[in-house]
């Protein structure tokens, strides 16, 4: 085993134990900070995969937004300190889809690879992520770019009830 | 001549142990003494700005202030509130600390020197990608301040803990968004590598002139430079943008319930963000550790050895004492043209901005220049086009008060007849009754209406 091997195995049991504990704990606050630890884990895999762009804007875009705002619409409704005993969780539903499709992923690519060595192409530098995004995979890009501008507006929608009603 | 030596990429990752201990060292030690002389110098400038002395007891011109301050404050009590989250209470002043000092470390403070035998570059480490090493660290400071905020377990800092998240995300996107613009024009993401590629101005040729370009971004890639520094303060949570500590509405915002070490760890992560803040502004946009232009036509030595020291901390002062300018002129922005000003202003400049910037590129590129002249003159043609006929913005007429009457969402409180004459009240009838007439002395006859 590599210290490469070594990293990934540790920063994956970071990820997936803070994961398991965002969505045990009881405290609504911690459970973001969970989360952050298991983004964060996450953008140590890419840097120990060489992908230092992706990491750091994982970093960026999770870490430091999309939690936070997470974190700032809890604390504009009720902020909780300490354990919150009311929330209702459907465990059962979520176990199911989510442990599924974990161990179903799983399966599918320890099936598709078994012991085959893939050897690591070139550093994911910022130069070859532009050239396979915008070269190979430019219409999923742009899909995925109408997807998120098409939920924003209705987002806007939904939350302006003033927009679009008539009198 | 003397030639200043850029590092490139591959010159980083060599350095024995010894030599990178004593850079993040020599790191550590440099945000802290600024943080000390930053405090003193903020409350000298501040003081000269409002025509007082300022501070002038502690020795010399008051330099030890602010040491004596912080020795105070480490012996003061500890004070934990009851309703507190204890662990996060305690954690969240480090994380906006160590924030601060890790997007220091691949600032750029020199070119190669050499330190005992060793070539190294005055710089901790560099990456490929390490503008956005930077970027992550200031977005993850974010979080001492709103766990802080929500830790102490009272509102005011609660309010101010959401203020900073909220503002801290919003300015966030235009800052990226002016850094774009640099990536684009220095062709890296790397500090070093975009100090060395302001050294000198690129030629340009404009309709058979030609000109040299402007070395440093601040100049070339002027709404960029302004948005940035904007963006840097609203980031920073500086005045006119303080809002998240705004004394007059909300105490001192995310750090009231702080006291002692902690409160001291907040007041060093604001100025360390600031110097990190001034730093990343002098290397992205003022030509990093390079001398400024003048220097170097008279002293061609000036940009090598230790001397860009001196340049890149000339610089980090002058724009500290920007921020420090901007805190003494300007009041506090109310909180939503604060918010106005960054997603409406901002950022719709900055998009534009970095499209006409990569319009420019391509034609500048990959346009034989016939093409690229009609190009220009149908954009001109379609620019006024658009100026000429932009549909002017028709106001709709003023709602009637009947008309806001009618609009309430059911639910709403009872609303008084709009023809309501209120009576005064008895007190007030009372009081006229008593008072002796206004023209007194002016109808001798005492007559009374």
């Amino acid at each position: 085993m590599t210290a490469a091997d070594v990293l990934l195995l540790g920063l994956g049991a970071v990820a997936v134990g803070s994961g398991l504990l965002v969505v045990t704990t009881r405290h609504l606050v911690r459970a973001g900070l969970y989360l952050v630890v298991c983004l964060g884990a996450v953008a140590g895999l890419y840097l120990v995969l060489t992908a230092e762009l992706v990491a750091w804007v994982q970093v960026l875009i999770y870490v430091g937004a999309v939690v936070v705002l997470l974190l700032f619409a809890v604390m504009l409704t009720r902020a909780p300190i300490g354990a919150s005993d009311d929330l209702d969780r459907p465990g059962w539903p979520a176990l199911l889809v989510g442990g599924g499709a974990g161990l179903g992923l799983a399966a599918l690519l320890v099936d598709a690879f078994r012991w085959t060595k893939v050897d690591l192409p070139e550093a994911g530098t910022a130069e070859r992520l532009g050239t396979e995004i915008f070269r190979s995979w430019v219409l999923p890009f742009e899909v995925l770019s109408v997807l998120l501008l098409a939920a924003l507006v209705g987002a806007i929608v939904v939350s302006r009830p003033d927009i679009g009603t008539r009198e | 001549m003397i030639v200043a030596q850029d590092p490139t990429l591959q010159d980083f990752g060599h350095d024995p142990w010894w030599l990178i201990i004593a850079k993040i060292v020599a790191i550590f030690v440099f945000g802290l003494v600024m943080t000390l002389l930053g405090v003193w110098f903020e409350r000298r400038v501040v003081a000269r700005m409002a025509v007082r002395p300022g501070l002038n007891q502690a020795g010399p011109f008051g330099l030890l202030q602010t040491l004596a301050d912080g020795l105070k404050g480490a012996f003061k009590e500890d004070i934990m509130p009851r309703t507190a989250d204890k662990v996060v209470f305690f954690f969240a002043p480090t994380i906006a600390v160590i924030c601060g000092f890790t997007a220091l470390s691949v600032i750029p403070f020199g070119p190669m020197v050499s330190i005992f035998g060793h070539k190294t570059a005055l710089q901790v480490t560099d990456v490929p990608v390490s503008v956005l090493l930077v970027f992550a660290c200031s977005g993850m400071a974010v979080y001492g301040i709103v766990l802080g905020g929500w830790a102490s377990g009272s509102t005011y800092p609660l309010l101010g803990g959401l203020r900073s998240s909220a503002q801290m995300i919003s300015y966030e996107v235009s800052m990226g968004l002016s850094i774009v613009a640099v990536f684009m024009t220095a062709g890296s993401a790397s500090t070093s590598q975009i100090v060395a590629a302001q050294r000198s101005g690129q030629p340009i040729s404009f309709f058979g002139l030609d000109l040299t370009a402007p070395g440093w971004y601040a100049i070339l890639l002027i709404p960029s430079f302004l948005i940035f520094c904007i963006a840097a303060v609203g980031e920073t949570n500086r005045a006119p943008f303080d809002l998240p500590e705004a004394e007059s509405e909300l105490v001192a915002g995310y750090m009231t319930e702080y006291s002692s070490l902690k409160f001291l760890l907040f007041m060093m992560s604001e100025y360390v963000a600031m110097v990190g803040m001034s730093a990343m502004v002098t290397t992205l946009f003022l030509g990093g550790w390079r001398a400024p232009a003048p220097i170097t036509t008279f002293w061609a030595g000036a940009n090598s050895g230790w001397w860009p020291l001196l340049w890149i901390t000339a610089k980090i002062v002058i724009m500290l004492f920007v921020f420090v300018w901007l805190r003494a002129t300007l009041p506090r922005m109310r909180y939503d043209t604060f918010m106005r000003l960054g997603w409406r202003v901002l950022l719709p400049i900055n998009l534009v901005w970095i499209l006409v910037l990569a319009a420019i590129k391509v034609l500048r590129e990959d346009v034989d220049s016939t093409s690229r002249n009609l190009i220009l003159a149908g954009a001109i043609v379609a620019a006024l086009l658009a100026a000429l006929l932009w549909p002017s913005k028709k106001k709709p007429p003023a709602p009637t008060l009947e008309e806001l009457a009618k609009s309430r969402p059911a639910g709403s409180f009872p609303l008084p007849p709009m023809d309501l004459q209120v009576p005064p009240s008895p007190r007030a009838r009372r009081a006229v009754a008593e008072r002796e007439p206004a023209n007194v002395g002016a109808a001798p006859e005492g007559e009374q209406e």
